[in-house]
């Protein structure tokens, strides 16, 4: 960098020095920017600078977490007792429920292996906590506390305790980004788990409401209806919960009805989430072949990030 | 002198690293759309007062930082900052004789080519906002243009005083 001078040719040379330098600089963030949409090469060059800004989130995070630990350390007896029964009895009733589930699944496991299809084996999960950091303001995005050190992967799913919250669309090295279901860019392939009907489930920006955008008008689907996930975009496992039918419109002059659904997952209040693996093999097949056609969720961003 | 430099540089790497912890620090949903832009407002007055030390090489930089930082495409805030800085340094020593009014104009008018270029680049990759998004920041970060100004002078005149 020159030293400052007076005169008005230094200062001429300067400004045009600026400028160019401008000209370089705005080329290159168009560069990036094509880069960046177009294909995902840069994928390296973001986790190295997400690594400098993991400390910014840290120290962001740090008054909330500090909250959460204080409240949690000085929690008064009683509550923790009532929390423990609480948990308890809940503890309980899950434990009844997984009784009847393990012997469904053997049934399901020895049924499969009479009709030859493989078995589907159980998927791994792993908790990581929701960073209290804003991020993307024109999408709903998250940030979690774990990385590709914890073997995150873009386009993983994440659950909570009651369904499908969303999917990693940037594991950084030590946290990750994910995008939420409720996204407007966001598009999952969902059946009905009452007749196995195959939909799509497209965010709409509200944190309470999935559209349905493409069942017809005749479409057998009801209130209340519960969603799961099909499993056929090969980013989602199938079976979990997704969301639940909340009203249907049938519209006789359109070609297809107005069906929307809540959530089952409470996508605003959630603190952790779950990161799943799904251990069969199968997942990086579909992965490498080409998407399906019907598979509408391959055009967004998010779904693109799995390739 | 150049102790005096190097003290400045500091200051205004520490300003714009708090500026990129207030861009993401979690807001409620109602008033997120109304986040002004921290980094931006940082890099304006920076290069108004000391073009020479801050200019489109730093409003770079920090914007890839905030790119990363806030997942949005790479070098989208990075070339928004960078031209509004050059904006700023180019007509810095106008600028630096505005009143405050007029100053608060000029502060709206860059912020609304921010936004505008964001905007843009948004619309070019297919990434759908709600307008709010575009001009709330505009508005707040005009009406907090004095404060974050009188702010970061009074840094700026410690940091040199120090020196």
């Amino acid at each position: 960098m020159p030293a400052g001078g007076g005169n008005s040719e230094h200062r001429s040379s300067k400004t045009t020095a600026l400028g160019l330098r401008l000209l370089l600089l705005a080329s290159l963030s168009i560069t990036l920017l094509v880069v960046d949409h177009r294909e995902h090469h840069l994928d390296n060059f973001r986790k190295a600078v997400g690594a400098t800004v993991y400390p910014l989130r840290i120290v962001v995070d740090a008054p909330h977490s500090t909250w959460r630990w204080i409240s949690e350390n000085t929690a008064s007896r009683n509550d923790l007792l009532l929390e423990m029964s609480r948990l308890n009895a809940e503890r309980l009733l899950t434990h009844a429920r997984l009784q009847r589930f393990t012997a469904l699944e053997s049934e399901n496991a020895r049924l499969r292996a009479m009709l030859e299809a493989t078995s589907k084996v159980r998927d791994q999960v792993q908790v990581a906590e929701i960073m209290s950091v804003s991020s993307n303001p024109y999408r709903h995005n998250i940030i979690i506390n774990k990385g590709s050190r914890d073997s995150v992967y873009n386009g993983q799913a994440m659950i909570d305790a009651d369904g499908v919250v969303g999917q990693v669309i940037e594991a950084g090295l030590l946290s990750s980004q994910g995008v939420l279901i409720s996204d407007p860019d966001h598009a999952l392939p969902v059946e009905v788990n009452r007749n196995g009907l195959r939909t799509i489930a497209v965010g709409t920006g509200e944190f309470d409401r999935l559209d349905l955008p493409f069942l017809p008008n005749n479409a057998d689907i009801r209130e209340g209806d519960l969603l799961v996930t099909s499993g056929l975009g090969g980013a989602f496992p199938p079976g979990y919960p997704v969301a639940i039918i909340g009203s249907v419109t049938r519209i006789p002059e359109g070609p297809f009805a107005e069906v929307n659904a809540r959530p089952a997952a409470r996508l605003n209040q959630v603190r952790e989430i779950m990161l799943i693996w799904s251990v069969d093999s199968e997942r990086d097949l579909e992965a490498q072949s080409d998407p399906a056609p019907g598979d509408a969720a391959a055009q967004n961003a998010a779904e693109q990030n799995i390739e | 002198m150049s102790s005096e430099a190097t003290s400045r540089r500091l200051s205004i790497l520490l300003c714009i690293i708090m500026a990129l912890m207030l861009s993401i620090v979690p807001m409620p949903d109602t008033a997120a759309a109304y986040r002004p832009d921290w980094v931006a407002l940082t890099l304006i007055y920076w290069s108004i007062s000391v073009p020479r030390s801050c200019s489109v090489g730093t409003a770079w930089i920090a914007g890839i930082v905030l790119d990363v930082a806030q997942g949005t495409l790479l070098g989208q805030h990075a070339l928004a900052l960078s031209v509004i800085t050059y904006v700023t340094a180019k007509f810095h020593l106008q600028l630096r004789v505005f009143p405050l009014s007029q100053m608060m104009a000029t502060v709206m008018a860059l912020l609304a080519l921010y936004q505008f270029l964001l905007f843009w680049i948004n619309g070019v990759a297919g990434t759908y906002a709600e307008v709010v998004y575009y001009w709330g920041p505009v508005v707040s970060g005009t009406l907090l243009w004095p404060v974050v100004a009188m702010f970061l002078s009074g840094i700026r005149y410690r940091s040199t005083r120090s020196a």
